[in-house]
């Protein structure tokens, strides 16, 4: 089997490591710590968490991936899952895959392993960590693990001890304690039956970030000048809310806990007439609320952007897990004929351009846009080289004091009609939902009905999305599209397959709404065959290419629903067997 | 004709064989045990119940029932329980949540819930934190308790259930505490009895986000007055309230909302209507 | 609202109980048949509180105290049934209608809010013996009452016995190590679901 963790002559460029332990064993700050390790070495990495469902006690595990190059989505197999005990461990075993090769390192004292973790024939290595914790006064279990796996993983010293210290600010006795627990750790990891030493690092560690996905859009929506946001928590998007209150506060601007969903987009809706720009942030549920006053805003014609962190649905579905599955609704969920803005980040770093990418359009074509993310991207945390800056350019475009005879939604050849802020004389207006005339007073009549639904939609035509708008990569006859967090995993599977002689193009969209016919048949030119890869299980994506697009290649679908993620390698055979049909 | 034996209804027979994710301490605990309770002492068949719940920490409660359970969305418990009674008069109604599911996102239907009066319970554990989410400030979070969403307190004066409840019409109105079960039970079956729509709101600590309410057990303690049926005398005592006060607080006599039900004609009896 | 209302934030330590708001309390029954009720009653919460409990301990995955619990409701269970043995009931009595206490509930079950995920056997035994002298406490108090002489000598000999058991209490007290400063320290924050 061709993997990623392969050892060239000077160490693995991949390392994916697992970290399990319930009730209290703290493997999640571990995991944390891990990565801030690898971060500081120079090392790019991504970890993602599961757990049961228990609120306090639950087991839980901390999933990372090591690399010497930026990975965007998790390898096909993982080198080590250690456990610090293993209650229940056996849920997850199919989000941590095991093979012959991997090691199965547990405490003697917690008892044997569980089967399932066991069956793919994964090496069983007994380590006494809560001896070895206990053999150092205040040493935690969990630190120990940290410096085994760091160890396993090469990470240097220095690396480690630097995590902790960053972690643990209070210092004292604890942090003492703390590093030597992870010393012992590392020490300890000279004694496994193998280990996987990565290459050394590449490139400079300064200038790279360590961030989650929802940070990434909370960040990318303040760049695009968001400065009201008023939201209601809901998993997994409570923690871009989070981070967002007390930086929007430190940009002058204001967070408000609504009280649902209905009040979060009206909310918004009243700042954004207002003047200012607003977001709210949310998942499937809440989205799925705020359909009615969607339509709102694109009928009175009201910037805001909404970022919804799709999870596992439908309805309340799988709270804490990712699934591309809220397609549909982003791209159809209003009623009536009412065309805005969708747009996709396709990696956590992308998160940042795309986010602010949607305050631009939204503002610039004042109407709403909504934000693809997932619950991959949200929660993961990632070591990242920092996003290039992208200038966007685009702003509201307001009235006039005094202008003569203003009509808020006057019939201009873009589309975009001036918009007046309360505050400025001589243009006032009433903003409605109601249809209306070019003035904006209510009216029944056909022809303006015909006026306004042509001018909505034709504003959305008046700018060039420019290269923006989809990622295009490489060359063939053969095609991927897909779009947000499968993008990372084909990229992958591309890399790999190029060994196969495999090569194939990426189109990866950013912009699913309004469509771009022209940009996606140059896109695919030449291209014969298109596989359509995404992570949900009616293959909505491909139901909207198909219905939105004259694509001329033949379209096969790839398609699964979550939660667990697309992996390199099932991407990489899938590409190779379609390829010889 | 012969006797029937009587099926002995324990606590035991209304509790499923889920085991509760709730973190231990929980005062959500005492209250399933004591809704259990309530329903051996009434002697309700357990299929004749229904448990009807939004979303959060204490709406996972039907699970763990043995009775028919309906776990619908965030903040729509009411409306599904309304939907349940009105339709099925028969069975005996119990929705439930928590602070933020009922009086958050739930608040609008609290209001008509209680107007509407229809016969059922309604058990509000209130832990004045959104637990289910990690701890954000709810409508009954003091207002300068600290939190990540709003950072020094969110500023805004709590809200007071009762009060809403009896202004827009509940028929019996009364306070629990999680930590005192058999209290607990007494008022839930005492509010399963009483026609038309019961509010009781049960001080339920949260020992993972508010462990500072291990202080409530000190500070609860029995109403010192008995109920009324004043509508007036009751807004007094509740809007002087200390939140502390447990028993019956408001007890009126509103009949229940109850649409006739039985036919009265034909289907095919409609279309005369339209004949020429 | 003019509650005052508590600031502090420490975390839980399920070392000492508030004390139990006390409610009226009422004498038992006058008959020995219902003295004896009630005691068995009492053993029954106990037990049925202690098995709740071990599950609770088990979902945190907190085996140690889980099977500690478990082993404390085998032993109330034993309690109740000797009760049953002695009195000669074949069936337990079907009118254990909650009594009245002195406190909130029974005087030897345990009160939920003192648990804590974390727990060691140390905090459950803590509970554990509370629950004894309280109860030991209990039937000592009935003993001092103006009441038939079998329910007197009754409530002396339990009193006796729940006496014992405090001292059992803390023998395995002895026996267990006593928690660390930091055995209720989580490194990683609370999960959420929905």
């Amino acid at each position: 089997m061709n993997t990623a963790t392969s050892k060239t002559a000077g160490g693995a460029t991949s390392v994916s490591l697992a970290l399990a332990g319930s009730g209290g064993a703290g493997v999640m700050t571990a995991g944390n710590m891990l990565l801030e390790a690898a971060a500081q070495a120079g090392y790019f990495g991504l970890m993602t968490r599961t757990s049961g469902p228990q609120i306090r006690g639950g087991e839980a595990a901390a999933m990372l991936r090591i690399a010497t190059y930026a990975v965007e989505g998790p390898d096909d197999r993982f080198d080590a899952l250690l456990a610090v005990d293993w209650q229940n461990i056996a849920r997850f075993s199919a989000e941590i895959p095991l093979d012959a090769q991997s090691l199965l390192i547990g405490d003697p004292a917690q008892g044997a392993a569980p089967e399932a973790l066991l069956e793919r024939g994964a090496q069983s290595v007994p380590l006494a960590l809560k001896a070895l914790a206990k053999s150092i006064k205040g040493g935690w279990p969990n630190m120990v693990a940290l410096g085994l796996l760091a160890g396993f993983a090469g990470i240097p010293d220095d690396a480690v001890i630097a995590a902790i210290r960053k972690s643990m600010k209070k210092g004292g006795d604890a942090l003492a304690a703390s590093i030597a627990a992870a010393q012992l750790g590392m020490a300890e990891a000279q004694r496994l039956p193998h280990r996987m030493p990565l290459a050394p690092p590449q490139g400079r560690r300064s200038g790279r970030w360590l961030v989650t996905g929802n940070q990434a859009a909370g960040y990318g929506a303040i760049r695009g000048g968001i400065r009201f946001v008023a939201a209601y928590p809901i998993t997994p998007a409570t923690e871009l809310l989070e981070w967002m209150a007390p930086a929007l506060t430190r940009v002058g601007g204001t967070l408000v806990q609504a009280e649902d969903e209905l009040a979060s987009i009206n909310m918004i809706l009243g700042a954004s007439y207002g003047g200012a720009p607003s977001l709210t942030a949310t998942s499937g549920p809440g989205l799925s609320l705020m359909s009615e006053a969607l339509g709102l805003g694109v009928a009175a014609e009201l910037p805001l952007v909404v970022v919804d962190v799709m999870r596992t649905g439908p309805s309340t579905g799988i709270a804490t897990k990712t699934e591309q599955s809220d397609v549909n609704i982003a791209l159809y969920g209003m009623h009536g004929d009412a065309p805005h803005i969708v747009v996709a980040p396709n990696s956590i770093g992308d998160c940042v351009r795309a986010t602010q990418w949607a305050v631009t359009l939204a503002e610039s074509l004042q109407t709403p846009a909504i934000v693809l993310s997932d619950q991959s991207f949200g929660q993961a945390r990632a070591v990242i080289e920092r996003p290039a800056d992208l200038a966007f350019t685009g702003r509201r475009k307001l009235a006039d004091a005094n202008t003569k005879d203003y009509k808020r939604y006057a019939l201009t050849e873009s589309g975009v009609s001036p918009m007046a802020i309360p505050g400025t004389p001589g243009v006032t207006y009433t903003a409605d939902g109601l249809e209306h005339s070019e003035r904006g007073t209510p009216s029944s009549q056909a022809s303006d009905h015909l006026a306004q639904l042509d001018k909505r939609q034709r504003k959305l035509a008046s700018i060039d999305y420019g290269d923006y708008w989809a990622d295009v990569e490489g060359d063939g006859e053969l095609a991927v599209i897909t779009f947000g967090s499968c993008t990372g995993p084909v990229r992958e599977a591309f890399a790999r397959a190029r060994a196969d002689g495999l090569t194939a193009r990426l189109v990866s969209l950013r912009l699913l709404s309004p469509v771009q016919p022209e940009k996606l048949a140059k896109a695919l030119a030449g291209v014969k065959r298109a596989l359509v890869i995404e992570q949900n299980h009616s293959a909505q994506f491909l139901r909207y290419l198909r219905a939105e697009y004259d694509i001329a290649p033949k379209l096969t679908s790839f398609h699964r629903p979550g939660p667990l993620p697309f992996r390199p390698e099932e991407i990489r055979h899938r590409l190779i067997d379609w390829s010889r049909l | 004709m012969t006797a029937v034996a009587a099926v002995a209804f324990t606590p035991q027979s209304y509790k499923s064989d889920v085991k509760p994710v709730w973190c231990p301490g929980c005062g959500d605990f005492s209250v399933l045990s004591a809704v259990t309770k309530a329903l051996a002492k009434l002697e309700l068949p357990p299929e004749q119940v229904a448990v009807v719940s939004g979303i959060g920490c204490s709406s996972r409660m039907p699970a763990y029932t043995n009775c028919y359970g309906f776990h619908g969305v965030h903040g729509r418990a009411l409306p599904a329980a309304t939907g349940l009674k009105v339709a099925r008069p028969d069975l005996t109604v119990i929705a439930a949540g928590g602070d933020g599911d009922g009086y958050s996102i739930g608040g609008n239907h609290f209001l008509h819930a209680c107007r509407r009066n229809v016969d059922m319970v309604y058990i509000v554990m209130d832990n004045r934190v959104y637990g289910m989410t990690k701890g954000q400030p709810s409508p009954t979070t003091e207002p300068d308790w600290d939190s990540k969403l709003s950072p020094h307190g969110t500023g805004l004066r709590e809200f007071y259930p009762l009060v809403i409840a009896l202004a827009s019409g509940a028929n019996f109105i009364a306070r629990a505490f999680a930590g005192d079960p058999n209290g607990c039970a007494e008022l839930i079956g005492q509010a399963i009895r009483t026609p038309g729509f019961s509010f009781i709101e049960v001080l339920s600590p949260c020992v993972t986000f508010r462990p500072e309410q291990r202080d409530w057990k000190a500070m609860a303690h029995p109403a010192a007055v008995t109920p009324t049926d004043d509508p007036a005398r009751a807004a007094r005592r509740l809007m002087t309230d200390d939140g502390f006060n447990i028993g019956v607080l408001y007890a009126g006599s509103r009949s229940p909302y109850r649409p006739q039900q039985a036919p009265r004609v034909k289907p095919a009896e409609l279309e005369k209507e339209f004949a020429l | 609202m003019t509650a005052k209302r508590s600031q502090s934030k420490k975390a839980a330590t399920p070392t000492k109980s508030a004390k139990r708001r006390v409610t009226r309390s009422a004498p038992p029954k006058a008959g020995f048949g219902d003295f004896m009720k009630q005691a068995y009653a009492m053993e029954l919460e106990a037990a049925t509180r202690y098995a709740e409990f071990a599950d609770q301990m088990e979902v945190a995955n907190n085996r140690e105290v889980a099977d500690l619990f478990r082993k404390l409701a085998g032993i109330e269970t034993l309690h109740a049934k000797k009760i049953l043995e002695q009195m000669g009931w074949k069936t337990p009595p079907a009118d254990l209608a909650p009594f009245r206490w002195e406190g909130l509930e029974g005087p030897e079950t345990g009160e939920h809010n003192d648990l804590h995920y974390l727990m060691q056997p140390y905090h459950a035994l803590q509970i554990a013996l509370r629950n004894e002298q309280r109860a030991a406490e209990f039937f000592a108090s009935i003993a001092r009452r103006a009441l038939p002489p079998a329910v007197l000598d009754a409530a002396r000999e339990m009193a006796g016995e729940e006496r014992e058991h405090v001292e059992l209490v803390k023998d395995w007290l002895a026996r267990v190590p006593k928690p660390e400063k930091d055995w209720d320290v989580d490194l990683d924050p609370p999960n959420f679901n929905d």
